[in-house]
C-alpha cells in the first residue's frame, strides 16, 4: 500500500506541475500581459515600460520558474483589477463555491443513487425507462439553459426561491440543482449496472434464502458492494463540478470562484485567471488521488497490479 | 433424418451480415429518431439560404420582440417572432444550425486526429509510450475545460477558427482513452500476430489490421464528441466569449434573449430547445451505433 501511495503521489505532483506549466504557457501566448496591465489607453512606450518593470521581457520559461517558485510559497502575485494579492481574494470566495459544490453533489447523490437502485431492481420497466430518460435529457440540455428554465419556473412564475445572489441558504437551492443535475446520469448509470451485477451474485441469493427482509438485502448487502466504484466517481464528478460551476455561478450571480474566474477573464486579469485555473486543476488532482487511494484500500487487486 | 426434412433445412435462408446490420439499425428506435432529427437539422443548416424567410442580419427596430405564431399577437411574417433588434428569429435559428454543426464537426475532427493517434500508439506499443500517453491524458483531464477554453478564446478573440482550434485541442481525451483500450484488446489477437509474423510493417498493421477493428468504437466516440463540442461552443457563446455578434449562434441567442426572458420566455426557449434537440439527437445516434455494432447483441 505504501509503494502504491508513493507512486500515485509522485504522479499527482508531476501532473500538477505539468498542468501549471501548460496553463501558464497557454495564457501567456493568448494575450499580452503587459498590455493588459498597462490598461486600454496605454501607448506602446508605456506598455514597453510595464513589460520591463514586471520582468515580462524575460524568456517565458524563466518567467514560469519565477512564478512557480512564488506560487509554491502561496504567493500568486497581485490582481491587475483589485490591486490586492490574488490568493486573498480567491480565499474569500472559496467557501461559497465549496458550499455550492457540496450541495450540488448532495442533490446528485440523493437523486441518482435511489433512481439507480430502483432501475436495477426493476430493469426494463417504466421506472428503469424513466431513469434513463432523465439521464438522456440531462446529458443533452446545456447547463445554462437548464439554469434559466429553473429561474423562470421557480423564481419568476412560482416565486418560491430567489434567483440571484448568495446571501442565504435559499439562494443555493436552484444553483445546486442546476449544477448537480449534470452529475446524475453518470452516477445513476454506474449505480444501476453495479447493482444489477451484485444482485445476480451468490451471496445475495444466500441472503435471500436465509430469509432476510428484502430491504436489508438490498441496502445492507447489495448497495454496500455496488457503491464502491460510485464513491470514486463522486470524487471525479466533484472535481468537474468546481470547473463547471463557472457557468452556474455566472447565471445565478453567486460570488464564488467560478464567477470570479468569469469576471477576471472578462477583465484580462491574468494572474487571477492563472491562479483559479491552477486551483481547480489541483482540486481535481487531489480528489482523484484520494479516490485512487480509497479504491486501492478497498480492493487489494489494484494496489498489487 | 428424412429426405424431406433435409430439403427443408436447405431452404432456410441465412441473412447476410449486411442484412442483419440493416435490420438491427431499422429496429433500433433511439437510433432512427436521432438520425432522423439530425438529418433534418443538417438539411436545414445546408439549405438555410434557401429556406430562411428573411435575412438573419437585417434589423427592423419597428418590429422588435414580435411573439411567435402560437401567441395571439404572432404573425406569419415572423413565424418564430423577432429578437430585440427586430431580426427574424426563424432565419437566425436556421443559420445558427450551420454554426453549431460546423464547430461541432470541425472540433471533433481536430480532437479525433490528436486523440486517435495518441490512443492507438499507446495501446499498440504499450510500455513507456503508453506511460507517456496516459500521463498526457491524466494531465488533460485535470484541466477544467470550460475555464481554460473561455480564457484562451477570450484572450485571443472569439472567431470561429479560434473556437474550433481551442476546442479541438482540448477535448481529445475521450478519443485517446477509448482508442487506447480498444487497441490493447486487438493487439494480442491472432490476426495481428499473424500479420507481424509474415513481416508486415507497423504502419500497415495499424491501418489494415487494427484500425478496421476499432472503427465501430471510433464512430461512437466521434458522434458523442460532436455533441460535446456543440455544448461547449454554446456555453462559451452564452457567456459572451465565444461566437461574436451579430452571428446567430444558438448559445449567443439565449444570452441575448436573457434580458427579455421574464416577459417573453419563448426568446430563450426556442434556441435552447433546438440546441438540446441537436445534442439529444446526436447522443441518441451515438448510443444507437454502440448498441447496433455491439457484438453481444448480434444474434
Amino acid at each position: 500500500m505504501l509503494t502504491y501511495t508513493l507512486k500515485r503521489f509522485s504522479l499527482a505532483v508531476l501532473v500538477a506541475l505539468t498542468v501549471s506549466f501548460v496553463t501558464f504557457m497557454l495564457l501567456r501566448f493568448s494575450g499580452d500581459p503587459a498590455a493588459a496591465l498597462a490598461g486600454v489607453n496605454a501607448t506602446p512606450r508605456e506598455i514597453e515600460f510595464v513589460r520591463v518593470k514586471y520582468g515580462l521581457d524575460r524568456p517565458v520559461v524563466i518567467q514560469y520558474a519565477a512564478w512557480a517558485r512564488r506560487a509554491l510559497k502561496g504567493d500568486f502575485g497581485e490582481s491587475n483589477y483589485f490591486n490586492q494579492p490574488v490568493e486573498a481574494i480567491i480565499g474569500g470566495r472559496l467557501s461559497v463555491t465549496m458550499t455550492l459544490g457540496g450541495c450540488a453533489l448532495a442533490f446528485a447523490v440523493l437523486l441518482a443513487i435511489p433512481m439507480g437502485v430502483l432501475a436495477a431492481v426493476r430493469p426494463n420497466t417504466w421506472i428503469d425507462r424513466a431513469a434513463l430518460t432523465v439521464s438522456v435529457i440531462g446529458q443533452a440540455m446545456p447547463s445554462f439553459f437548464f439554469g434559466l428554465i429553473l429561474i423562470i419556473v421557480f423564481g419568476v412564475m412560482l416565486r418560491w426561491l430567489p434567483v440571484s445572489g448568495s446571501s442565504s441558504w435559499r439562494h443555493f437551492v436552484l444553483p445546486s440543482i442546476a449544477l448537480g443535475y449534470y452529475a446524475t446520469p453518470a452516477i445513476m448509470r454506474l449505480t444501476r449496472s453495479g447493482m444489477i451485477e451484485v444482485l445476480a451474485s451468490d451471496f445475495i441469493r444466500t441472503a435471500k434464502a436465509k430469509g432476510l427482509r428484502s430491504g436489508s438485502v438490498l441496502f445492507k448487502h447489495a448497495l454496500r458492494n455496488a457503491i464502491i466504484p460510485v464513491v470514486s466517481l463522486l470524487a471525479v464528478q466533484f472535481g468537474f463540478m468546481l470547473g463547471g460551476s463557472l457557468v452556474i455561478e455566472t447565471i445565478f450571480a453567486i460570488n464564488g470562484v467560478g464567477f470570479l474566474g468569469y469576471e477576471s477573464i472578462a477583465r484580462a486579469d491574468l494572474p487571477m485567471v492563472q491562479a483559479i485555473v491552477l486551483l481547480v486543476s489541483m482540486f481535481y488532482v487531489v480528489l482523484t488521488f484520494l479516490a485512487d487511494l480509497l479504491n486501492a484500500f478497498l480492493d487489494p487487486r489494484i494496489r498489487v497490479g | 433424418m428424412s429426405e424431406q426434412a433435409a430439403r427443408h433445412i436447405q431452404e432456410v435462408e441465412f441473412p447476410s451480415p449486411g442484412e442483419i446490420l440493416r435490420r438491427r439499425t431499422l429496429s433500433h428506435k433511439g437510433f432512427m429518431i436521432g438520425a432522423g432529427v439530425l438529418c433534418f437539422l443538417l438539411l436545414v443548416a445546408v439549405l438555410a439560404p434557401v429556406l430562411a424567410p428573411n435575412d438573419p442580419y437585417r434589423q427592423d427596430l419597428g418590429n422588435r420582440l414580435v411573439a411567435p405564431i402560437w401567441h395571439e399577437t404572432g404573425t406569419w411574417d415572423h413565424p418564430l417572432g423577432t429578437d430585440n433588434l427586430g431580426r427574424d428569429y426563424l432565419s437566425r435559428l436556421m443559420y445558427g444550425a450551420r454554426i453549431s454543426l460546423l464547430i461541432g464537426v470541425s472540433a471533433m475532427i481536430i480532437s479525433g486526429l490528436i486523440g486517435v493517434s495518441l490512443g492507438i500508439v499507446a495501446g499498440y506499443f504499450g510500455g513507456r509510450v503508453d506511460m507517456v500517453v496516459s500521463f498526457l491524458i491524466t494531465t488533460r483531464l485535470s484541466m477544467p475545460v470550460v475555464l481554460v477554453a473561455l480564457a484562451v478564446v477570450a484572450l485571443i478573440g472569439g472567431s470561429l477558427n479560434v473556437i474550433i482550434l481551442v476546442l479541438g485541442l482540448l477535448i481529445w481525451d475521450r478519443f485517446a482513452v477509448v482508442m487506447r483500450s480498444s487497441t490493447q484488446q486487438i493487439r494480442s489477437i491472432d490476426y495481428v500476430s499473424a500479420a507481424k509474423a509474415i513481416g508486415c510493417s507497423t504502419p500497415r498493421i495499424l491501418f489494415t489490421e487494427v484500425m478496421p477493428n476499432i472503427l465501430n468504437n471510433l464512430i461512437v466516440v466521434a458522434t458523442l464528441e460532436i455533441a460535446h463540442a456543440v455544448l461547449l461552443e454554446a456555453a462559451l457563446s452564452f457567456l459572451g466569449m465565444g461566437v461574436q455578434p451579430p452571428l446567430p449562434s444558438w448559445g449567443l441567442m439565449v444570452s441575448e434573449g436573457k434580458e427579455f426572458m421574464l416577459f417573453s420566455p419563448w426568446i430563450i426557449m426556442i434556441p435552447g430547445f433546438v440546441l438540446s434537440l441537436l445534442v439529444l439527437s446526436i447522443n441518441l445516434m451515438g448510443d444507437g451505433i454502440r448498441d447496433i455494432t455491439a457484438p453481444e447483441g448480434r444474434s
